[in-house]
């Protein structure tokens, strides 16, 4: 247990020195650019107003308010302490909404969303890699094609077409939202029930698209190890093919874990511009507004929990990796 | 290195990329040459027009030759697209009232319908509980009927300006034709037109321009400084490499689409040209080459050729471009490949965010998805304005991916069907 406490222990200090830097960065990139945001927020919020004065007074407020008139340190603290206590500011764009009820409100929908659909994503397609990969002939030819075809789609087109193939034409599915226009959340059943009808598409297009990009993965893994020394070996030895398809799919797993924290990042990315084209309550929709709105603390907010959420994902599955990994045993034996 | 290349056109799958890539370069030189003109020019008044072949009606009166056609089908046609779903319920529904069985009703065989009508309908005949707009609305589509049926033709007129009494200019027969060539206004749109009148199909072979020129500007952007990073980390060692891989671990973790959203955002829309996206997307995105080029360098940084040029005194420079990069330069290429796809990717989906471009000066495919969402094309069923940009985008990806993976077996032939 020893070997697995220090293993951990580093991770949890490579955690904590990532969500650092993250932070820092959230909080210095917006202000190292040429050109200075809060002009660009004024310029928006101040469109059609001809009186110089006036946008004057509203830049200087938009400074104060975000603190740019005070040097970068103190910005920053304020900016720290301000996000400890959970203070992001208030909204532009759905004022008088603090940023942090309208995070709090649409990340639920995110992490309920995402986090299952690329997890059964990834199993399914490291299953179908695999099978890619043993059976080779046949299987491999069509399959292999259209998964990399399917890996090649963003995910927000995956999402059009099956909004339009399953809300619009067939109409077994809604068009949009999070649940039912006509109801308001609580947990009775009909709430319940609209909710898991509107969680199909969004769900199986971020799956869809997390089986192509795992299982060719998967598929180049599985057969670089099929060719292994120690296969051939135990082929000699005349151990069973099963047996044999076993130990190569935990041999090539390992890989495809560190693939997966490697890759959640740019699948978390994906399905949140999936989100946009369902109008999914979730931090995709928030961004999306925020963009369009030019509502800057909900847009800086939002990114900050996004790399918080992929940071814990990350540890969460070094922490899985340090447990199944053999060289970690193998490590706690000594 | 030539023979490397050479032989990856014996793989299938990358030929099958190359080809696919070419055809669309080809098409991105070829189609402004037949079709020129400015892809953003907003040539329709309206939202989403369907594609087709649109045909000026005042030119068609006057292309001075008519062709008379017999057709036996063309008045069961003409009254086909005339009738619409609600007028033949309609149609449906008082002949039931007036009492034909349901079963011989069938509203959709045009032939069989119009027939029952000429047979039973009566405008005399009062049914009871109609009401009497409803009563018009019958006798108004019997007259509609009545005209689409009837061999007179009809008259073309211009209104006088002083007295405003109509004068007979052309009679227009059913059985009248005109030739589209012989017509002077003809507008031809295989895809129809988008949210602003835009000829999609136009501004799509431009878009697609558009955005691979992005993709190239990342991805060389992306590669030059990944590979730089890389090979000093993996050169050099020591604490440079700890730094570097520090920051590259860091960027690993840390998606780098939050970045660049967070940048974009902070550019602000007025500065944010589709160059300005792409330096910023190459600018995030050069961690994945960074990695592999460093883990490359270090495998060859103490193989004999490597230290006999050390020990011959050659330069660091010289070390790096004669005895190192040639090595590397198909890992390289395929990073190049593969930064070029996955920041055409980035643009899409920061475009769809709303951050991508400013949108006045050039489309991109990105562009074209966030306008055609803007304006729910997916739900007015206008796929012609969303469909083809996600194909576009998927077979250009799919396209440098198959290049890649054709390379890789080159390359590793472990992985070789």
């Amino acid at each position: 247990m020893k070997a697995y406490r220090k293993y951990f222990r580093k991770k949890l200090l490579w955690f904590v020195i990532t969500f650092i830097c993250a932070v820092i960065l959230n909080f210095i990139l917006p202000r190292l650019m040429p050109v200075d945001p809060v002009k660009v927020i004024t310029a928006r919020a101040a469109q059609g107003v001809s009186d110089l004065t006036a946008v004057d007074k509203l830049y200087k407020q938009y400074a104060e308010q975000f603190g740019t008139d005070q040097p970068l340190y103190v910005q920053f603290g304020k900016f720290v302490t301000n996000a400890v206590k959970g203070d992001f500011g208030v909204s532009f764009t759905q004022f008088p909404r603090s940023v942090a009820s309208i995070i709090g409100s649409s990340v639920w929908w995110t992490i309920a969303l995402q986090f299952p659909a690329i997890i059964i994503g990834w199993l399914i397609g490291n299953v179908l890699g695999a099978l890619a990969a043993y059976i080779r002939k046949g299987f491999d030819k069509v399959l292999m094609p259209f998964f990399l075809f399917l890996s090649s789609l963003p995910a927000f087109g995956m999402a059009t077409i099956m909004l339009v193939i399953f809300a619009i034409n067939l109409k077994i599915a809604p068009t949009s939202g999070g649940y039912g226009y006509n109801l308001i959340p609580d947990y009775s059943w009909n709430f319940v029930k609209s909710v898991i009808e509107h969680y199909q598409l969004p769900f199986w297009s971020v799956v869809l698209i997390a089986i192509g990009g795992q299982a060719v993965g998967m598929r180049s893994m599985c057969i670089y190890e099929l060719n292994a020394d120690y296969v051939k070996y135990s082929r000699f030895l005349g151990i069973k093919d099963r047996k044999i398809v076993g130990y190569v799919f935990r041999n090539a797993m390992l890989p495809q874990v560190t693939g997966l924290a490697l890759s959640i990042g740019t699948m978390v990315s994906g399905a949140l511009v999936a989100e946009i084209v369902f109008s999914y309550p979730g931090l995709g929709t928030t961004i999306y507004n925020a963009a369009v709105g030019g509502d800057y603390p909900l847009i800086s907010a939002a990114t900050l929990i996004i790399t918080l959420m992929v940071l814990v994902a990350n540890f969460i599955i070094e922490i899985i990796y340090g447990l199944i990994d053999p060289r970690v045993k193998a490590a706690q034996m000594e | 290195m030539k023979n490397t290349f050479s032989q990856a056109f014996h793989s299938p799958k990358f030929v099958v990329g190359f080809v696919i890539f070419m055809a669309m370069l080809l098409m991105i030189i070829v189609y402004p040459l037949v079709n020129p003109g400015n892809p953003l020019q907003q040539i329709g008044l309206g939202t989403f027009f369907k594609p087709g072949t649109y045909v000026s009606v005042q030119d068609s009166l006057n292309t001075g030759k008519t062709y008379t056609f017999k057709l036996e089908e063309a008045a069961a046609k003409r009254i086909q697209s005339k009738l619409s779903d609600d007028d033949r319920k309609a149609m449906k529904e008082w002949l039931m009232l007036f009492g034909v069985p349901e079963s011989e009703i069938d509203t959709g065989n045009t032939e069989s319908l119009l027939n029952i009508w000429e047979n039973n309908y009566d405008a005399a005949v009062r049914i009871d509980g109609m009401t009497l707009a409803k009563r018009k609305y019958y006798a108004r589509l019997d007259e509609k009927l009545q005209t689409i049926l009837g061999s007179e033709g009809l008259v073309v007129s211009r209104g006088d300006s002083e007295t405003g009494e109509g004068e007979q200019i052309a009679e227009v027969k059913g059985t009248d034709y005109v030739n589209v060539d012989d017509v002077a206004n003809v507008v031809r749109l295989p895809l129809g037109t988008d949210n602003f009148g835009r000829d999609v199909l136009k501004e799509l072979v431009s878009a697609l321009g558009t955005s691979l020129l992005i993709g190239l500007i990342a991805g060389v952007i992306a590669t030059a400084i990944g590979l730089t990073l890389g090979l000093v980390a993996g050169y050099v060692g020591g604490w440079v490499d700890d730094v570097i891989m520090f920051v590259t671990n860091l960027f690993t973790v840390i998606p780098s689409f939050i970045l660049l959203i967070l940048i974009s955002f902070s550019i602000g829309q007025e500065q944010r040209g589709a160059t300005t996206v792409a330096i910023v997307i190459g600018l995030t995105s050069w961690v994945w080459t960074a990695r592999s080029v460093r883990a490359q360098v270090v495998s060859l940084r103490d193989r004999d050729h490597v230290n006999l040029s050390k020990l011959s005194g050659h330069s660091l420079a010289r070390i790096i471009f004669t005895d190192i990069l040639p090595y590397i330069a198909s890992y390289v290429v395929m990073a190049l490949i593969l930064q070029i796809s996955s920041a055409i990717l980035a643009e899409a989906q920061l475009s769809m965010l709303g951050l991508g471009p400013r949108t006045t000066e050039v489309p991109t495919l990105g562009l074209m998805m966030y306008w055609s969402m803007a304006y729910t094309a997916q739900l007015n069923g206008a796929w012609w304005a969303y469909f083809p940009v996600i194909i576009t985008i998927a077979l250009v990806s799919f396209s440098l991916n198959l290049m890649n993976t054709g390379l890789d077996q080159v390359f590793n032939p472990t992985l070789r069907d």
